[in-house]
């Protein structure tokens, strides 16, 4: 109390005190573990419970992680290790047998893939990330870039599966040689006959004029690389692979029916609107079933092709109607006044499509296609179920080895973890994605 | 042969193959490999090791084909078929032949349009319990649990014993050996029942194969043997014959390690004639003379086949029995090669 | 019409079906039906050559045909002498009753979930992501097989709890027994306790069941027809198509009654509280009104809980949830959860804070203001995306083939398709049946949405 005030009342104050710091209770950890751990009875009660839960959980696996096995070559050595290191439960021996991921971890990830070739699918997959990057990361990479990745579709399989250079060349030739037919007819007569005309002459080149000169080109210039049959695929590689081709092909396709749902035109509508329904409404094991089973009944007779490309198309399929959803949704988001501005441009339908509003809309659903390819990628594991060697299908092809007979956690938690790895980021990309775009619409 | 090409541009990229529906012998030689169905993996028929190469009893009736017709027992693609796909892969062209533990049945080879080439084992269903339950005969296992693999004859098999003997059970069907051993091991079912020489295999690789029985009872008879589609009989020919040498290759004497002598002229006319030496058998099957003996030097006879893969050295340790030479009474009789 | 002058006729000119705008949709359309026309055409044509190559006309004849195959989980009566068709039915039954299950649990979790990542609670909100990231980004199917793994070689199997010294042991004042088999709960019987025999005789006084399609002709319904009175004979196991519980019938109907007695009770006190102000006390009236009743049918139909005890090589009595079962449904309410939980944050973020700043200023406590203002707001923006959630649940259903539960795809898709070879019958079959479900879940939750959507005028 001040002194020099001696005749006010002594409840009343009239000087400021100083400045103090906060109590100690309140700041540093402690005054954040009141804050946000102990704030009330009910809050430390959950917390202690949660903590009893952490604790219980690790108590259970770090143990069983920490297993001294790296260097085992079969179960039983696994066993006899564990036994002389004194980890012994009450069902035997307790602890983890890493040998078999030491001794098969090349194999899950690369299947049955010759192993002197391994640097194809990781060179391929390592271009995968510099095409992609002008879309993904359009800001901070030169835009030629862009040209690179129009012609990585070419060039990914041809890695991949190997084979005469002059193949992937014969289908990019198909694309070109639509479109300047597209141009040249639709320039002379209408763009509908154009476009009609360019596809059906696509098609024919493809059908029934390639083979030829493919063939003609091989002999005549054998360029190429050791071909891979696509049996040898397997592991983690097998399903990115299915992953990866099946988004790309899928993506096109799902545009076409996108529009095709959101077009006046009645008839188109329904088949855009029948396909769609019919693919989301059954699932993607019956369609893996058909391509097991069936889809060589309805290809013309004597027609045979691998399981892997019949796989490739129904999960494609799939892939497309998810697509196509997740494009109408972007088409739906972009507001009505994009439509407008494009009509009073003059821009005919396909123009206003090419130029404003496709880019747009794409730009707002790559978050949804990213987490649609995390779908199709988790997805990919239904394969092992039709005798496929995808990470789950060798891994019973593993427990089958009489050295490994008997191991379960070990395969599982290895798949699991990678399976994480690979979907944990790819879903943070899509959510920093997801802001970056936010900020740039608002 | 008709090539489409709208895949034909991805052929190049060695994906899609062509086959065509008639002479799937022409086929294979002029594809230069050999389109083989095995299973997913079963202990000591079909197996991948860490390099991917298969081994197994089931593989080695693949490599004497391809042996016979490529001159390569290394010249075969290997398609590993669950329960589900064996059939269908084989009738729509996807594999020339299914070497894949498959019981001939009356509805597969005439419903489902097939030709079982032969027999390369003798099986039938049978029964492991745990030696703890204290069961000695599948007639005490009345209320049990019953882990079988599904898509096969076992389960149609398992129904009707248990109907017939008026007891219950309760099944629990399961994709693959694998899976069913973890199941059987942990004590989720009380028995296990599959093919007696399955059976074998899987107790073979147990911890304690002490203390696991085989019942007493085989309730069904499945002979397992190679099969090709119907209406091909040229192939189906190059396949039983194949098949047959390698059998009649150990009922007379003719081995890995004798092969090389005998194959230049016997006393014996039907051992020159099965190797080439003597009259014109390759020919007739549109192959070369010495097909029998490649097939025969790719794994060794039938008896060296099954001793290395399935027989009692092997972890699997199954004895002849039904698979015996027919002189030794067994079962396996190959037709004459005349 | 009353036009003043006819506008020009126009001659129509073939080109005008490609520059007019008028005609040229048609133009497109009609290219794009011969494009589809086509299309099928070409399939259908391929797969009649194919199937005629083969020798499989199509024919679903076999669907009559004893399917010689036994189903361990069967909510309808069946053995292996039924037919294909009505396995599966045994089959589409399983399928729904794990997608059921499933969406139920899924959606109680899923809202917990969600709810608690927003906790003011640092470890718990922690917890919960680490909870979801886990669930979302590893594949359904590695999760069922996995948790099927855990239930497998985690918990004890039947024969340890035999003996005198056994491994383990019931739960729950031995009334449950949780094997790695499944877990055996007490199931509901009717009957009284025989006096004589000290024995629990279900067809004394329990009602049984009504055979619904028996005829007489069916040896198992013989004795039903032959005796006199409609409850005078029992039928036998497997005697009609389906048989209805009589005892759980009676029950439902006393429920009933007692529930709108409650809510006769109720709308009285509204009334008098309307006309008088004073609301009487009524909640032990309501409460008598429904459980008097009901305890007394469920005495005089002789309610009792059958116990599961080991028996031979199982345990036997109760009710068996099969460890297939439990784990797909565990497994699939698990995953789904976690995807729920997005959408039940992303629902109450939605929210603007503003309605929590006015509960609050109301006076309502947190807990209260969750579940009076914003659940119930969150609850439209979270409807839609839960649709598809169901639906991708019931489709993912399709993997019980992992853990050998035999649902839909187990016995149409898997065993049936295997005996008889019918691939494309069976798997059109298969793939028709899944779409009308999702078609009729969609349809059903979308009938909701719109019932609970903002009225917007």
């Amino acid at each position: 109390m001040s002194d020099t005030h001696a005749n006010t009342v002594a409840y009343v104050r009239e000087t400021m005190l100083p400045q103090v710091a906060p109590p100690a209770s309140s700041t540093g950890p402690v005054g954040w573990a009141r804050e946000n751990l102990f704030s009330g009875w009910f809050n430390t009660v959950v917390t202690v419970i949660s903590l009893a839960i952490i604790a219980w959980i690790l108590i259970g696996i770090v143990p069983w992680i920490l297993s001294p096995t790296w260097g085992a070559t079969s179960l039983s050595e696994c066993r006899e290790i564990l036994t002389a290191a004194g980890s012994v439960g009450e069902h035997g021996t307790s602890g983890a047998c890493w040998g078999v991921i030491r001794e098969r971890w090349v194999q899950l990830l690369f299947g049955f893939y010759p192993s002197d070739l391994y640097w194809r699918p990781i060179l391929s997959f390592v271009l995968m990330g510099v095409a992609l990057a002008p879309v993904l990361f359009a800001d901070r990479v030169p835009s030629q870039l862009i040209w690179f990745s129009a012609a990585f579709p070419f060039i990914f399989p041809w890695l991949l599966w190997g084979g005469t250079i002059w193949g992937p060349l014969a289908v990019a030739a198909g694309f070109v040689i639509g479109y300047y037919v597209f141009r040249i007819l639709g320039a002379a007569t209408s763009n509908l006959i154009g476009l009609v005309v360019g596809v059906l002459a696509a098609v024919i080149w493809w059908l029934f004029l390639s083979g030829y000169v493919v063939d003609a080109l091989a002999s005549v210039l054998p360029l190429g690389i050791e071909e891979v049959p696509s049996r040898n695929f397997g592991g983690f590689m097998l399903s990115i692979t299915i992953g990866v081709v099946a988004i790309a092909c899928s993506l096109p396709l799902g545009i076409v029916l996108a529009l095709g749902r959101q077009s006046d035109l009645m008839i188109v509508k329904y088949i855009c609107i029948g396909f769609i329904e019919f693919i989301r409404g059954v699932p993607l094991i019956t369609l893996l079933f058909v391509a097991s089973t069936l889809l060589n009944i309805f290809m013309p007779p004597g027609t045979n092709f691998d399981i892997i490309l019949r796989v490739l198309i129904m999960v494609t399929l799939f892939a497309a109607a998810y697509m196509a959803e997740v494009v109408r949704g972007g088409l739906a988001a972009l507001p009505k006044g994009q439509y407008e501005g494009a009509d009073s441009l003059g821009l005919d339908y396909w123009q206003a499509q090419r130029l404003v509003i496709m880019p747009q809309a794409l730009k707002i659903s790559i978050p949804g296609i990213v987490s649609t390819f995390i779908g199709v990628f988790k997805d990919t594991t239904l394969v092992s179920i039709i005798g496929l060697l995808d990470p789950l299908g060798l891994s019973n092809a593993i427990r089958a080895d009489s050295n490994w007979n008997g191991i379960v956690w070990e395969l599982y938690g290895f798949i699991a973890v990678v399976f994480f790895i690979f979907c944990f980021s790819m879903s943070r990309y899509s959510m920093y994605l997801e802001r970056k775009l936010r900020t740039g619409h608002k | 042969m008709k090539k489409s090409v709208l895949f034909g541009a991805l052929t190049v990229a060695g994906l899609a193959a062509t086959a065509a529906a008639a002479g799937t012998l022409d086929d294979v030689k002029a594809r230069g490999k050999l389109n083989c169905g095995v299973a997913t993996g079963v202990p000591g028929f079909a197996t991948p090791d860490a390099n991917g190469v298969w081994n197994g009893f089931d593989v080695a009736v693949c490599r004497a084909v391809a042996a016979a017709v490529l001159s390569d027992p290394m010249a075969v693609e290997f398609v590993p078929t669950t329960g589900k796909t064996r059939f269908t892969a084989l009738a729509s062209g996807e594999i020339d032949m299914l070497a894949r533990n498959t019981t001939w049945t009356f509805s597969r080879d005439v419903d489902l349009k097939f030709t079982f080439v032969g027999v390369n084992y003798y099986d039938g269903q049978g029964f492991m319990v745990p030696k703890e339950l204290g069961v000695s005969s599948a007639k005490d296992l009345d209320g049990a649990t019953v882990c079988i693999q599904t898509g096969t004859t076992t389960e149609l098999n398992l129904a009707d014993y248990f109907r017939i003997n008026n007891m219950s059970y309760e099944p629990v069907p399961i994709e693959t050996n694998a899976e069913a051993q973890q199941q059987y091991l942990a004590g989720a079912c009380d028995v296990y029942t599959t093919d007696a020489s399955g059976l074998a295999a899987t107790r073979a690789t147990f911890e304690d194969p002490s203390a696991h029985v085989l019942l007493p009872e085989i309730i069904s008879k499945e002979p397992l043997g190679p099969l090709v589609r119907h209406g091909d009989d040229e192939w189906g020919d190059v396949v039983r014959w194949s098949l047959n040498a390698l059998i009649a290759a150990e009922e007379l004497g003719v081995s890995s390690a004798n092969i090389a002598e005998l194959s230049k002229g016997t006393d014996n006319p039907e051992i020159n004639r099965m190797l080439g030496t003597e009259g014109t058998l390759g020919e007739m099957l549109g192959l070369d003379a010495e097909w029998a003996k490649r097939a025969i030097m790719a794994g060794g006879n039938y008896g060296e086949v099954f001793a290395k893969n399935i027989g009692e050295n092997t972890p699997i340790g199954l004895a002849r029995g039904l698979n015996a030479q027919w002189k030794d009474g067994g079962l396996q009789y190959a037709p004459p090669f005349r | 019409m009353t036009t003043l002058s006819d506008p020009p006729k126009e001659q129509f000119r073939l080109s005008m079906l490609l520059y007019d705008t008028r005609y040229r949709s048609a133009t497109i359309q009609v290219i794009a039906m011969l494009g589809f026309m086509l299309l099928a055409a070409w399939l259908i044509n391929n797969t009649a050559q194919n199937l005629a190559a083969l020798g499989k006309p199509i024919d679903f004849g076999f669907f009559t045909e004893p399917a010689s195959y036994d189903i361990n989980q069967r909510l309808i009566d069946y053995t292996s002498q039924d037919s294909h068709l009505r396995a599966s039915i045994v089959g589409l039954l399983n399928t729904l009753v794990v997608a059921v299950l499933g969406c139920v649990t899924a959606t109680i979790l899923g809202v917990i979930i969600g709810v608690l990542r927003l906790s003011k609670n640092w470890l718990v909100s922690r917890l919960m992501a680490v909870y979801v990231e886990m669930f979302r980004n590893v594949p359904v199917l590695l999760w069922i097989v996995f948790i099927m793994a855990i239930m497998i070689e985690t918990l004890p199997s039947p024969r340890d709890f035999r003996g005198d010294d056994a491994e383990a042991s019931m739960s729950l004042f031995d009334t449950v027994a949780v094997t790695n088999r499944g877990v055996y709960i007490p199931d509901v019987l009717f009957g009284h306790r025989d006096p004589e025999t000290d024995e629990f005789t279900s067809w004394r006084t329990g009602l049984g069941d009504f055979p619904v399609g028996a005829s007489e002709s069916n040896p198992a319904c013989a004795s039903y027809f032959a005796s006199e009175g409609p409850f005078a004979g029992r039928p036998g196991e497997g005697c009609g198509t389906f048989q209805i519980s009589l005892d759980l019938m009676v029950i439902l109907i006393v429920l009933g009654a007692g529930i709108y007695g409650a809510r006769a009770i109720a709308n009285r006190a509204d009334r008098i509280q309307e006309a008088t102000g004073d609301r009487p006390t009524t909640w032990y009236l309501r409460l008598g009104v429904i459980a008097v009743p009901l305890i007394i049918t469920l005495w005089v139909l002789g309610f009792h809980l059958g116990y599961p005890e080991l028996r031979g090589f199982n345990f036997s009595g109760g009710t068996h949830l099969r460890n297939s079962l439990i784990a797909l449904w565990l497994a699939l309410s698990l995953y789904t959860a976690a995807f729920i939980a997005e959408n039940v944050r992303a629902g109450i973020l939605a929210i603007s804070q503003g309605q929590t700043e006015a509960a609050s200023a109301l006076g309502l406590r947190p807990n209260r203001t969750m579940n009076l203002v914003i659940l119930p707001q969150a609850l439209r923006v979270i409807i839609p995306p839960l649709i598809s959630q169901y639906l991708n649940l019931t489709k993912n259903s399709s993997l019980a083939i992992a853990v050998g539960y035999m649902d839909l795809t187990g016995t149409l898709g898997g065993i049936t398709l295997n005996q008889t070879g019918r691939e494309l019958e069976c798997l059109l079959l298969l793939m028709l049946i899944y779409l009308i479900v999702s078609l009729l879940i969609s349809g059903v939750m979308n009938w909701y949405n719109e019932s609970v959507k903002l009225k917007e005028r």
